[in-house]
């Protein structure tokens, strides 16, 4: 997999991706998950309103994986909506494999009455709809949403997202920060999530539980925002 | 689908007053709850503010301040806020800032209404708490947390594991990638070889062993063993665990008592974290455990001298932290024990190795767990039957002494009445112990008993200490069969007694006589113990902590059990209000003793003195009676 990039991107007008992306849509779910649109780059981000977003997989292959779980929950830099969260368990096409099984504790007989993907596409994605959606570590969840719907419609789905391990990254990794850690040889910063959460003083939760690991990161990015970023933040600042 | 959400749910069911709420109440709050984070110094709510949510501190503290800006109280995880607000037309009546990072789970108006019209216990505690709190409110007072939460509080992390196959080296990589300082082990047993297991068992990792970083310097690199070995070769096997729903406080006592730096914490079996001492004392910065750590690594009598001046305040944080006289006893035993055993590694260092194994004994309260402040050190020495006079003798007369000099020099005054290892009378070799034992209890002379009793709680602290085990099941096997003995016993646990009570600022003595002063110790705590002392060598008990012996006195059932949980309330009272005005002694820096004068006693002392002072008298006759 690739690594980070040094060098900060240039933000995609996500608004306009958005609509271009629904015009081009041929599934109807899509295009209405699509048409409600995203917010413009300038919004601060105490205006936005945020999904977390963790999936549980058969295995880190999203070309070959499947999807075990989706735990997600609905936040704002104020306030994560537990009463809104929502958790799938889902029969995924892909073997449940021992190893995966050992990770995120969803055994073989927990999968069988499980519908699949296609049966909760719909609510996942009115769930994701007009929301930026946050994710610890972005090549997981919407690389692996984009290929099990290519596998399944014939097209994929594609959308902004705030990874909390990439802003982790880009001052733990690449930063200055990390520049006067290197320098004063300490060894690389984990940015994974329990690690990072450390680094704010939240709490350790469970992992591998994809609610739990949803609400997780929407702590992590409200940590993150409240110690280094303000609430005037524009979201382009974050969003890939 | 109503998502289901375990962590959340999980943390409030380990606070009151949500632990008394049924299982699926606390799962519909969990749903329905709100997160956000605030960063240290950021208002969480200010004056005059909306509040539409009773504040639940999952992480970090924060504090409430007076409208003048006075601090009112400081709370820490599970400390619940804005239930006044709530209560008072939805205004915040004292602003709430963070301390340090702090994440809030917040509970909407609609559901606490709700489980206070549901639950009388809810409604109460959340209306009496701020009351509680006005008693209380700041004198830089925090709650023990360790007394009220869960042990699985401390865990920082999910526990690391590897297969008991696994190498050294694995095991050592493992370690090092995760960044820890231990490792759980364990075995999967496979359905097929454990048919007669258990059947929903099979497949569970069982944890079989820990190995932690200093058991891959003491056992690994020291002794040169191949790294291709399997971890189960060189991994601590008789594990200590404690069990999920155990309390903070328990872990720490168990890590005191076998000065553990790792104790893993098992849910029904399966492994679910491990408490290094690092988060205790995280968790209490000042805590006795790390005072123990401390001891060991001073070098030198004089460095243990200066430490020890920090014994008293280690004892007065206790008291002040609502601990009650079981902690209290079993923490200052266990530091107490430490010095002892830092004084006699240093003793062998000076001396060289011992020329024959030996055990070193505490006696009495160190014995029994119940030591406090000012206290005089009983020990005795086990020495091995090749034990020669003329080759040995010299050897242990000088590390009794430099024990029991260095224990003087720490504050641990030198025993009046000559108890100590220094004595050569009480320097004896396993054979002559059982033998002296065996007189106690066969020929049993009330003079020699009076100032034997001691001897009866006896404990190995350092060396062969399963020989003050093996002596132990001796004594108990032996003393119950022997009537004679045990009435002998009973005659001397009979020879202090309790005052009847208090009169204005008098001690009121049986015959009328009025004392001016009472000694807590010898004529409260003190013929307590005597007594069940008694009870517990009668029916075959090897506990020695007065609370354990009286739990398998209870078991045997010779005694009444409403007698012994009056016993039980008697000792914890007379116990906690000697504490009590040793730590009043101590803060208002007078030399702390036992002795207590009635007018320095609250009406509310007095009066349970009273009955307590009865209690101990009632059971004293029974002991006449039933060992006649």
């Amino acid at each position: 997999m690739s690594g980070f990039n040094n060098k900060h991107q240039d933000s995609i007008d996500w608004s306009l991706r958005m609509s271009e992306q629904a015009a081009a849509a041929r599934d109807s779910r899509l295009r209405t998950f699509y048409e409600s649109g995203s917010f413009s780059k300038e919004t601060p981000l105490k205006e936005v309103s945020f999904v977390a977003l963790d999936f549980e997989t058969t295995g880190l292959n999203a070309k070959k994986d499947d999807i075990v779980s989706i735990g997600l929950v609905p936040f704002t830099l104020q306030r994560i909506y537990c009463k809104e969260a929502k958790q799938w368990i889902l029969n995924p096409r892909q073997h449940l494999a021992e190893e995966s099984v050992v990770i995120h504790g969803i055994t073989h007989s927990d999968i069988d009455n499980a519908p699949d993907l296609m049966g909760v596409l719909e609510p996942l994605l009115k769930a994701l709809a007009g929301r930026v959606v946050v994710v610890h570590y972005r090549y997981m969840e919407r690389e692996f949403l984009n290929e099990v719907l290519i596998k399944r419609l014939g097209e994929g789905v594609y959308f902004p997202v705030v990874d909390t391990m990439d802003l982790e990254a880009r001052v733990y990794r690449n930063g200055f920060t990390a520049l006067c850690l290197r320098l004063i040889g300490r060894k690389r910063a984990s940015i994974r999530l329990s690690d990072s959460r450390t680094r704010y003083s939240l709490p350790f939760y469970r992992q591998h539980e994809a609610l739990t690991d949803a609400i997780a990161t929407a702590e992590l990015l409200q940590a993150q925002i409240a110690h280094r970023y303000s609430p005037d933040t524009p979201i382009s600042d974050l969003w890939l | 689908m109503e998502a289901e959400h375990i962590e959340i749910a999980g943390f409030l069911k380990q606070f009151q007053p949500f632990s008394g709420l049924p299982d699926e109440t606390i799962n519909t709050v969990a749903q329905q709850i709100e997160i956000a984070y605030y960063r240290a110094d950021s208002d969480i709510y200010q004056f005059g503010d909306e509040i539409h949510d009773l504040c639940v501190i999952r992480s970090g503290s924060v504090e409430i301040y007076r409208r003048n800006g006075d601090l009112y109280n400081r709370l820490s995880p599970g400390g619940l806020f804005g239930q006044m607000g709530l209560l008072m037309n939805n205004r915040v009546r004292l602003p709430v800032r963070a301390l340090e990072d702090t994440l809030i789970y917040f509970i909407p108006e609609s559901v606490f209404v709700l489980l206070c019209e549901q639950f009388e216990a809810f409604a109460y505690f959340v209306e009496m708490d701020d009351h509680s709190n006005l008693q209380h409110a700041v004198s830089g007072k925090e709650s023990n947390n360790l007394m009220v939460s869960k042990a699985t509080m401390m865990i920082s992390r999910q526990p690391v594991i590897v297969e008991s196959s696994a190498t050294i080296r694995e095991a050592a990589i493992k370690m090092t990638e995760e960044g820890v300082s231990s490792l759980l082990i364990v075995d999967t047993l496979s359905s097929d070889d454990n048919e007669s297991e258990n059947q929903e068992q099979s497949g569970e990792p069982q944890v079989v062993g820990i190995i932690t970083d200093r058991d891959m310097r003491t056992r690994v690199v020291s002794t040169g063993i191949s790294s291709d070995v399997a971890i189960e070769q060189v991994m601590t096997t008789d594990l200590l665990t404690l069990d999920s729903d155990a309390y903070a406080f328990e872990a720490m006592l168990c890590m005191l008592r076998y000065n553990l730096h790792h104790l893993p914490i098992l849910d029904k079996g399966r492994p679910v974290g491990v408490i290094a001492v690092s988060d205790i004392v995280r968790y209490e910065s000042q805590s006795s455990l790390y005072m123990v750590s401390t001891v060991f690594r001073q070098n030198s009598v004089e460095e243990l001298k200066l430490l020890s001046e920090e014994v008293s305040p280690c004892f007065v944080r206790l008291v002040n932290e609502d601990a009650n006289s079981h902690m209290i006893g079993s923490a200052m035993s266990v530091i107490g024990r430490s010095f002892k055993q830092r004084l006699l590694e240093l003793a062998e260092e000076h001396l060289g190795a011992p020329p024959i194994p030996y055990c070193f004994l505490a006696l009495g309260s160190m014995a029994r767990d119940e030591q406090l402040i000012i206290t005089d050190q009983d020990n005795a020495l086990i020495l091995d039957n090749s034990y020669n006079p003329k080759l040995h003798a010299e050897y242990f007369e000088a590390l009794a002494k430099f024990v029991s000099d260095g224990l003087a020099a720490c504050g641990y005054t030198y025993c009046t009445g000559g108890i100590m290892a220094t004595n050569p009378q009480w320097r004896k070799t396993r054979k002559e112990w059982e033998a002296c034992f065996a007189d106690w209890i066969d020929n049993p002379v009330p003079e020699a008993l009076l100032n034997c009793s001691i001897f009866f709680d006896l404990e190995g602290v350092w060396g062969k200490v399963k020989w003050a085990e093996q002596l132990n099941f001796f004594v108990a096997k032996k003393a119950s069969r022997e009537p004679r003995f045990l009435s002998n016993l009973a005659r001397n646990a009979l020879s202090r007694t309790p005052p009847l009570g208090f009169f204005k600022s008098f001690v009121m003595e049986k015959d009328g006589e009025h004392r001016n002063s009472i000694n807590l110790k010898r004529r409260g705590t003190a013929p307590i113990a005597d007594l069940i002392r008694v009870h517990a060598l009668a029916v075959g008990s090897q506990a020695r902590n007065s609370f354990e012996r009286l739990e398998d006195i209870i078991k045997a059932g010779i005694v009444p059990e409403g007698r012994i949980s009056d016993l039980r309330d008697a000792l914890e009272f007379i116990s906690m209000v000697r504490i009590r005005h040793q730590a009043l002694d101590i803060a208002a820096q007078r030399p702390a003793d036992n002795n207590i004068e009635p007018e320095h006693l609250s009406e509310f002392e007095r009066r349970n003195l009273k009955d307590a002072f009865q209690v101990l008298s009632n059971s004293q006759r029974f002991l006449k009676f039933r060992y006649p």
